[in-house]
Parts: structure tokens; sequence; C-alpha cells
């Protein structure tokens, strides 16, 4: 117990010194996972709705691959991409190994079947008068779909919401490819996974509790814009 | 010139189970009911005639005066059909009277001007910054024929505008049906008083065909 209220007190410590270095490691582990959840949002959001609006063979596949990547270990992630990466793979000429730029692209992996997997399921949910009602007003193949979209928008936040969790949890992928490296690559994860390696249960105590009050604060903004969306449309989203 | 409707020899069977056995019907302007039972075909015809739906068989043709129109999204612009589940959308009542001003690319005042007329035809100007979820069915039905009547079809079918809704709702709607100023106007009903209320011709539909 006595670890924990330290580590409390270190955590708030460490805020309120505004200890510079603490800094660039809260601002790079979320400029790397927004950077991902971009990435992961603009392709995994329209295939997510594609899936779910349209009629194609293997259909039932492609719902299957995507829930199953889902659950891709970010381990066996950082790996593959580690081969691809690394001087002697394929991308190596790339020169991204150990680079923020690679932990972008294993984040933007893990979140991308979240993010489409959701999205489908949120569109899937959406019942099918509204795209005939659409196309009865007049609307395109295109504009009907944009409208079940619309009408699936806080399902997709949901989804979008709960890859930004994943990402800012993960630490595996990021580990392997971005190498942990101290004012490159050392995200809030990879410092408390090393600084537990050292002892330094502490700080890295500190660091989590940091962490989580991080990904506490994101989404609780993101639940009052649902909410408040959602409110003024005379639904609870509680 | 107003729009001429075609429709002839139809079939739809879904799942092997026929419901239209080669219906043929020309409409011209006016307002018509189509009568039948629960089951009979009365909303797959009129999907089909609203071209949301294709025939398993024969076709339906929409002409201008002689001249035969492309069944494309200028000619689907020119008709509406108010789906017996009006399927509102998750927005406030105004922005769903202005959908489908808005996707034809409307100018904002314009729009905002015309979905206000259609809610004040409907009786929901009142509501009109409400959300559409929060309204009853006699009133969702109202805005379904608001949202319908915003964008001023040449050829308007309702399927089943008054079902499942309360005395004073079904009134309101029947006023509505009355006013509008349509070409041409085909209700799908089941009610035989209403069909004779509203509708200047009356067709009903049996095994499957237009009598």
């Amino acid at each position: 117990m006595d670890l924990v209220l330290s580590g409390f007190k270190q955590a708030f410590l460490l805020i309120i010194r505004l200890d510079r270095e603490l800094l660039r490691i809260i601002l790079l582990s979320l400029k790397v996972s927004a950077a991902a959840l971009f990435i992961a949002a603009v392709f995994g959001v329209p295939l997510g709705a594609v899936v779910g609006l349209r009629r194609f063979p293997l259909r039932g596949a492609a719902v299957s691959l995507m829930n199953t990547m889902m659950g891709l270990p970010p381990v066996v992630v950082g790996l593959f991409l580690y081969i691809l990466l690394s001087r002697s793979g394929p991308l190596g000429f790339m020169g991204l190994l150990y680079t923020p730029s690679a932990m972008v692209i294993a984040q933007s992996v893990l979140a991308f079947p979240i993010v489409a997997s959701l999205s489908h399921s949120a569109v899937m949910g959406v019942d099918p008068v509204i795209r005939q009602a659409a196309l009865t007003l007049g609307a395109t193949p295109f504009q009907a779909a944009i409208a079940v979209l619309n009408e699936a928008r806080y399902g997709v936040m949901s989804a979008v919401i709960a890859a930004f969790g994943r990402l800012m949890a993960e630490v595996g992928a990021i580990l392997i490819v971005g190498g942990n490296i101290a004012g490159l690559t050392r995200v809030m994860t990879t410092t408390i996974a090393l600084e537990s390696d050292k002892g330094n249960f502490e700080l890295a105590l500190a660091l989590g509790i940091i962490l989580l009050m991080i990904s506490l604060a994101v989404n609780a903004v993101l639940y009052l814009l649902q909410r408040s969306g959602g409110m003024k449309r005379g639904r609870s989203w509680a | 010139m107003g729009l001429r409707l075609e429709a002839s020899g139809i079939h739809k069977a879904y799942n092997g189970n026929a419901v239209l056995g080669g219906c043929s019907f020309s409409f011209e302007s006016g307002v018509y009911a189509l009568m039948g039972t629960n089951g009979c075909g009365k909303s797959t015809f009129l999907r089909i005639c609203a071209l949301i739906e294709d025939p398993d068989m024969g076709e339906v043709n929409y002409y201008s005066g002689a001249l035969l129109l492309e069944k494309d999204i200028k000619l689907r612009r020119r008709i509406t059909l108010l789906l017996a589940d009006v399927g509102v959308f998750n927005l406030t009542v105004l922005k769903n009277a202005s959908y489908g001003l808005r996707i034809r690319g409307m100018d904002k005042n314009e729009l905002r001007q015309r979905a206000e007329s259609a809610l004040e035809f409907a009786g929901l100007i009142h509501k009109k910054d409400h959300s559409a979820l929060t309204l009853s069915s006699g009133e969702a039905r109202r805005l379904g024929i608001a949202r319908a009547v915003a964008v001023e079809p040449e050829v308007l079918f309702l399927d089943e505008p008054t079902a499942y809704i309360d005395r004073r709702n079904s009134e309101l709607i029947e006023e509505m049906i009355s006013n509008m100023k349509k070409e041409t106007v085909i209700i799908a009903t089941h009610d035989e008083a209403q069909a004779r209320r509203l509708a200047g011709r009356v067709l009903s539909i049996e095994g499957g065909r237009l009598a």
C-alpha cells in the first residue's frame, strides 16, 4: 500500500514539476497514438461501412477476418514489422526501424481492425429502413451510405475510442520496432516496462497513474461529446 | 409536363413465394388508392413503381408526354415514396424535413424556407428543433410526409400513411393528402372508406394482380 501511495505522490510531484523528459515522453505517446488512430480511422471506418453495406462474395469471410484481426497479438505484429523494416528486410532501405514512424505503423496495424470491425458492427446495427428512406428521397447509393454512416456515428465514435484505449496501453509492438530509445522512441508504456525491470517501481507506478489519467481524460471528453450529441437528439447514451 | 407511369406485367417473388403475378396499369395525374389485404403485395408494387426495387419480370416506365424517360437519378428525384415505416433520421425534425433538399445541393436559405414550409404543412413547425426520435408515431408519419412534400415530387407514393396511428393524426394526414397539389399521388391502404374519401380512382391487388 505504501508503494501505491508513494506512486501517487511521485506522480503528483512529476506533474507539478512539469519534468521536461516526462512531458516529452507523454507528448510522444500521444503523438504516436493519435497519428496511428488517424490512419486507422481513415481506412478502417470506410472499410467497416463498405463491408456493412455492400453484398459481395466472401463477405462473411471478410467479416470473420476483421474480427479475428482484432485480437492480433502486439508482439507478433511487432516481430513481423521488425522483419520487414530491419536493414536486411524488404523495407529496410526506408530506414524506419527504431523511429517513431515505425511505432505509428505498428500501432496503425493494431488499431485498424478494431476500428473497421466495430464500425462494421455499428453500421450493421442501423435499421435498414434508413437506407431505403434516403433512397426514396432521391439519394444516390453513396448518399444513402453516408446517411447510414451518419446514423451509426455514435457507434463509430465508440470504435475510435476503443482503438485509442488499446493504443495508449500498447507496449509489445512499439517496444520491438521502436527500441525504447531515450529521447527518441521512449513512450509511457515502454518507460513503465523499463523502470519496472530496473526495480524503480515508484516511477513506473507514477507513469502508470499518469497514463491512466490521460486515458480517463480523453475518454471523458469523448463520452461527453457523445452524450451531448445524444441528449440533443433526445437519447440517453449512458 | 407531368409524368405518366406505366407498369406492365410486374412479377415479383420472395424466396419462391410469388407476391405479384403480372400487375399492369398506367397512372396519370390524379389520386389513386391501391387496396388489398396485408401481404397482398401493395408495398412491393409501390417500391417497384418508385424504382427502389427491381421486378423479377415486367417493367416500369415513366413518360413525359410521349418521351420515355431514362431510369436515372434525375428521374428518381422527380418521384418519392413514403415508406410504411418512415425511417426518421437521428437528426432534428428540421434536418429530417430538409434531407431530400440537402442531397440535391439546394442553397441553404431556400432549403430552410422549403423545409419550414413543409413542416408548417405537417403541423410540426413548433417541433422543428426537436429530435425526430422524440416524435410520436403519428407525428413521425407526418414528418415523413413533410419530408416527401418538401422535395416537391411529381409522383408521390404513400404506403399505408395512416396505419397504426391514432384517429387525430390519421385525420391530420388525410387532410394533408387532400391538400396536396401533386400531379400524381398513389396511396396504398387497406381502409376502404379512406380510399373512397381520398382517391379519384380505387384499385385493388388480388391474387397478385391489379383489378
